[in-house]
């Protein structure tokens, strides 16, 4: 555990790289002609098989069916919906030119990069204090303890997390309520898009930023004492130790989860977004994940959405590309690179 | 004379020696921030409770939601239990849960084991194949033409079969079943076991912690699914329960029970609503603490490379 980094992608995909010594099969036995090494594998290959069925249909085949973007898709055209492929129109771009044109996509793609800057510099920085402050608590109960309470929320669905929200502060909530009694006029926060924005950010931190800890607590459980002890006897204050050795320890965690922060620029979250629509209104609320459901499946409108998805998926995997590429370029290691 | 003072069985960590002692500011921050972090967590589910277990006297009296308990009252939760909606979409919702948690774990721990030898033919194919759909999700729309084409629609299939294998997951199990010393399966084969056989008798009893943790991720992830119940059940009677939480808390229906014609006092709707909330929170409250000591062990496993 010398050199932590989420490890996403293929980077266990490289066999030959040093790092697991003595496999079972080393690479020499590549001689063996393919017949004996089905019949030696054949086991091994059946177990993956459920799971490769699973991803070829729910994956692959939806990641090919992107080829609708390029088609007046029209659902009643068959009996099924592989019937109705194939009796479609192919109008090339058309989709995306209507796309492109159309003001309420631009509104859902500036929502979109808002909520990721203001989440951003607001949400992401906080499970990297939550955690430097837990790590130094002394008293591993108590570190438990909050750890146990502040990791909780993770696992409640976004339905739960806003009803949460909306009995704390929304028109019926505990907040209006209290107000109410103190003579003032409530605030409703659930509905009012100008705070919107903020609002998403305080859920996303409710929910998450406990969770968020726990990459940075192993970051840190890594980090040599020696370090902190000869600072110290070196006269370096508490901040000058926070600065000089813990931040750098972070240092390579912070920048992964960056690059998957910034490749994931496009998807703020979907299912937060659906749900407070209709509260909150179109102009605060829609993100480009709403807007492909909205506008293909809620209308039926399928080829006009799936190009709308297939626009986001692809600038999204530029920009995963090239932050990655950015971070090779600072030194970084990056979510994963060429051996 | 000299006194033997029993020390306590776990000794109190000790500052090191160089950390100059905290100031008093510091300290009293760090507590008071803590304590809000805690409280901000706690406290909704804790009025949430309260509310749902509260009289329409105690109700009327606050104003809404009850903070200070007066009194327990259960009838909302035995309206809700009496029948209807909200009890069948608890049952739809343990199905799913339950029938997911059972074929995801299935799926997974299979290929994970399928894929923790390099060497294998086909290897790096098939491992590149299993990891792509981690950088490229399934896109919304193909994928609804996918599931209603498979006829998989108004039926719990549509909510498990698509999210059967998570790539991630299938990322921890497989890190750990790397971590299995090789002399053990070694030893099986030499035995004559077959790979169905050291799966099962060697691997996964070796792999409890991890196993539990997956299928506690797994098991989250079917109760909590709403949207795909919005995509692909159009039933009333095949809600799970986060859709009809939705509805109740969200869209501003009126939960409608079963009792509600017979002319009983029916308990405030309040009360019924925040006891809907109590109830898709209860089963996650009531597993987390058996799976929270590994799940941290877990995700490290496959989210730290050491």
């Amino acid at each position: 555990m010398s050199e932590p980094a989420v490890a996403v992608g293929p980077e266990r995909a490289r066999p030959d790289e040093p790092a697991p010594p003595a496999r079972r099969r080393p690479p020499r036995r590549r001689r063996v002609p393919l017949g004996s090494r089905l019949r030696r594998d054949w086991q091994l290959l059946a177990m993956v098989t459920p799971g490769f069925l699973v991803l070829l249909i729910f994956s692959y085949l939806p990641i090919a069916g992107n080829v609708i973007a390029f088609q007046d898709y029209n659902p009643y055209l068959g009996d099924n919906p592989w019937q109705a492929f194939t009796h479609s129109n192919w109008i090339g771009f058309g989709q995306f030119q209507l796309l492109f044109d159309d003001p309420a996509f631009w509104d859902a793609f500036r929502n979109t990069l808002a909520i990721t800057a203001f989440q951003l510099v607001f949400f992401f920085p906080l499970p990297i204090l939550l955690a430097v402050m837990l790590h130094n608590l002394l008293s591993s109960r108590l570190r438990g303890l909050v750890q146990t309470v502040v990791y909780l929320p993770h696992f409640f669905s976004w339905v739960l997390v806003i009803s949460f929200f909306v009995a704390m502060l929304g028109g019926a909530g505990l907040l209006a309520q209290t107000m109410r009694d103190a003579g003032m006029q409530p605030w409703n926060v659930m509905t009012n898009p100008d705070t919107f924005i903020v609002l998403v950010t305080a859920e996303a931190v409710w929910k998450d930023v406990g969770w968020g800890t726990i990459v940075f607590l192993a970051a840190l459980s890594t980090i040599d004492q020696s370090l902190y002890e000869a600072a110290a006897a070196d006269g370096a204050g508490r901040w000058r130790r926070l600065w000089h050795i813990t931040l750098p320890g972070l240092r390579p965690v912070i920048v992964l989860l960056l690059i998957l922060r910034l490749g994931d620029a496009l998807s703020v979250g979907f299912e937060q977004f659906l749900l407070q629509r209709d509260a909150v209104g179109r102009q605060a609320a829609e993100v480009l994940d709403t807007f492909v459901y909205h506008f293909s499946i809620a209308t039926g409108n399928y080829g006009y959405g799936a190009a709308a998805g297939l626009f986001k998926a692809v600038v999204g995997l530029v920009l995963i590309l090239a932050a990655n590429r950015v971070a090779h370029l600072l030194g970084e290691r990056g979510i994963y690179s060429k051996s | 004379m000299t006194v033997i003072i029993r020390r306590p069985p776990r000794a109190r960590p000790h500052r090191p020696v160089w950390e100059e002692p905290p100031t008093r500011i510091g300290q009293a921050l760090k507590a008071t921030l803590l304590t809000l972090l805690v409280l901000g967590v706690l406290f909704p589910l804790w009025v949430v409770l309260v509310t749902s277990l509260s009289s329409r006297q105690a109700i009327a009296d606050a104003g809404g939601l009850v903070v200070v308990p007066k009194g327990i009252d259960t009838s909302a939760y035995a309206t809700i239990f009496a029948g209807g909606a909200v009890t069948r979409a608890l049952w739809i919702s343990t199905l799913v849960t339950v029938c997911g948690t059972a074929i995801a774990l299935t799926v997974t721990v299979l290929a994970a084991y399928g894929l923790s030898r390099p060497g294998t033919v086909g290897h790096r194919w098939l491992l590149a194949y299993f990891l792509i759909p981690f950088l490229v999700y399934p896109p919304l729309v193909p994928r609804y033409l996918v599931v209603t084409g498979l006829g998989l629609k108004d039926t719990i299939w549509a909510l498990v079969l698509p999210s059967a294998i998570s790539v991630f997951n299938l990322v921890v199990v497989r890190g750990f079943f790397q971590g299995i010393p090789q002399e053990l399966l070694d030893s099986a084969r030499i035995d004559g076991a077959s790979d169905f056989r050291t799966l099962g008798r060697i691997v996964l009893p070796l792999s409890r912690a991890v196993i539990a943790v997956v299928g506690l991720f797994y098991a989250v992830s079917y109760w909590n699914v709403w949207f795909d119940a919005l995509l692909f059940i159009d039933r009333n009677d095949m809600y799970p329960i986060q859709r009809v939480l939705q509805s109740y808390l969200l869209a501003g229906q009126a939960p409608h029970t079963s009792g509600a014609a017979s002319g009983v006092t029916m308990p405030p709707t309040e009360a019924i609503k925040m006891a809907v909330v109590v109830l898709t929170v209860a089963p996650i409250v009531a597993v987390y603490p058996f799976i929270q000591r590994h799940f941290i062990k877990g995700v490290l496993i496959g989210a730290v490379k050491g």
